[in-house]
């Protein structure tokens, strides 16, 4: 064994075993397919380290159950699959509105409804759009391997303490059931080593008392915190845009494509290359922020755009936010939990590539 | 290089098993390797299956649409998996349980009587060792050695006698599967 760290990791395993060496505390969940194996995996390794892990009563009280925890100052984690994470939108409207530090994963399904248990990408709007009421964001992390699923998971934890607020991870159910190798990059960090967090409520004692609330009556103090709220997205909006970018240079065709569509778009994009097309990936990491501003510059220059998604078309709506009317923005998407094939995509990138060249 | 292949079999055959092993040596030998169990509705009883990619470049989708290679464990596998194998693939099948004849042609199919040379050997559940013994010498995608090694690293958490008798399935079963091809190189010539 040449490298000791490395590890064949299942998707869902990489999340569980990121959170044990981030120093999470608490996990929460309620079992759905297609993301059981995360809680099976946080069942046992949250015992073997003496930690707290619940099967809650429902989703409902998972996501009630991490705003609690996390009101105490500990790194706290659930994660549920689309219909679930539906039902903890109120619950991550308080977490958001409370200023609250917690990572929610979503190991997303076909929908809408109860859907099917295959991957998809159709929650996007969901995870992105604030999910539920109020003026507030969640920062919102896509990984597109194991590996990004273990560092990623890491990443949200330290963004949630930083900015106190949550971070969503969306993954689907490709990520989450396969396998890859997996290095630990990290230091592993116990709970009780975290700073102290200085807001937390655990008890007054020879302090003056503390209030986390989410009940502003007062319409100043309720715009005041809703203006403190849009000063902080400001903040994340210009610290912490992640993207990454395959073969652009020189490319006339921009595909765009996050996690697993994102993995066959790579393939495709390849073989277009190899056939010497212009055509590149544009991969955004973060989907919220999500980076507009890299999009409307690439716009200078390229004019096409296509929109490569397992939904009918919701990032989409980013992607022209993004180039402003600059460049044509084009479609693909297979919804339902059908993932589509490299060949598939190669297939319709082609046929959109020669019609540009065609018309130019 | 991007080498895949499909696992199947009943569930309970030990072929999400032997996905493990293939992509753990695969990973050992700091190749990419993405490793992928069919999920669904599944009943028990019923089928499983797994597939494994193995690159020197990063590997886009693990799901396979077209397989370089199939080892299939019993009927239902050969019959769903024939078809998409590509041509010039192999499949390498259970004859002990797999009685149907290929439907195809410009495929390879490799015959080994997993079951019963592990039932020889004294235990009929290292079926699914034999023939990832017989896949190793088939596809030769990685070492025997990084093989035995990795079954070893799989399986050997529990119990070491196991792995004694594990590495000697396998060895049976790439030595069965060598003089299978043994006999096909010497009839093409």
């Amino acid at each position: 064994m040449k490298n000791k760290e490395k590890r064949l990791m299942r998707g869902s395993e990489a999340i569980g075993e990121a959170a044990v060496r981030a120093g999470c505390a608490c996990y929460f969940g309620y079992p759905i397919t297609p993301q059981n194996e995360l809680t099976e995996y946080m069942a046992r390794r949250m015992m073997e380290t003496g930690r707290v892990f619940l099967q809650s009563e429902s989703e409902i009280a998972a996501i009630n159950m991490s705003l609690g925890a996390a009101s105490t100052g500990v790194r706290v984690m659930t994660s549920s699959s689309s219909p679930g994470i539906s039902l903890k939108q109120e619950g991550i409207s308080f977490i958001a509105a409370m200023e609250l530090p917690c990572v929610i994963v979503n190991i997303v399904r076909g929908g809408p409804g109860l859907g099917n248990i295959a991957p998809a990408q159709s929650d996007y709007f969901q995870a992105t759009r604030g999910g539920g009421h109020g003026d507030y964001r969640t920062i919102v992390l896509a990984p597109g391997s194991v590996q990004e699923l273990y560092d990623l998971t890491r990443k949200s934890f330290e963004l949630a303490d930083e900015y106190r607020t949550p971070v969503l991870l969306l993954a689907d159910g490709m990520l989450g059931q396969m396998m890859e190798p997996v290095v630990f990059n990290d230091k592993e960090i116990l709970p009780e080593q975290l700073p102290d967090k200085p807001w937390t409520v655990k008890g007054a004692k020879d302090r003056p008392s503390r209030f986390i609330r989410s009940l502003l009556l007062d319409v100043d103090v309720e715009e005041e915190q809703n203006w403190r709220l849009y000063r902080k997205y400001q903040r994340i909006e210009r610290r912490e845009i992640r993207h990454e970018e395959y073969y652009m240079k020189g490319a006339e065709l921009a595909i765009v494509a996050y996690g697993t569509a994102a993995r066959i778009a790579k393939a495709a994009v390849k073989r277009c290359v190899e056939k010497n097309m212009r055509v590149g990936l544009i991969r955004p990491i973060s989907l919220w922020p999500f980076p507009y501003e890299h999009i409307y510059k690439t716009a200078e220059t390229v004019k096409h755009f296509m929109s490569f998604e397992m939904s009918t078309g919701q990032m989409i709506e980013d992607v022209q936010l993004g180039v402003k009317g600059r460049a044509e923005v084009l479609m693909y998407g297979r919804p339902g939990g059908v993932v589509p094939t490299p060949a598939e995509l190669f297939r319709v990138i082609s046929r959109a590539y020669n019609k540009i060249a065609r018309e130019k | 290089m991007l080498v895949k292949t499909v696992f199947a079999g009943f569930g309970g055959q030990g072929v999400l098993l032997m996905g493990v092993c293939v992509a753990t040596a695969a990973m050992n030998e700091d190749k990419f390797v993405t490793y992928m169990p069919s999920y669904g509705a599944e009943v028990r009883g019923g089928t499983a299956n797994c597939t494994v990619s193995i690159s020197t470049d990063e590997i886009s989708s693990p799901i396979a649409s077209s397989p370089n290679y199939v080892v299939a464990m019993n009927n239902p596998s050969l019959l769903r998996f024939q078809h998409i194998i590509k041509p010039g693939g192999y499949i390498v099948t259970n004859s002990s349980l797999v009685n149907v004849e290929l439907g195809r042609s410009g495929v390879t199919q490799i015959q080994v009587p997993g079951s019963d040379i592990a039932e020889e050997l004294g235990a009929m559940r290292s079926a699914n060792m034999v023939m990832l013994g017989a896949y190793a010498a088939v596809s030769n995608v990685v070492s025997f050695q990084s093989l035995i090694d990795a079954v070893g690293e799989v399986t050997g958490k529990k119990k070491k006698e196991l792995v004694e008798f594990n590495i000697k399935a396998i060895k049976a079963g790439h030595d069965y599967a060598k003089e299978q091809i043994k006999k096909f190189a010497s009839i093409e010539a």
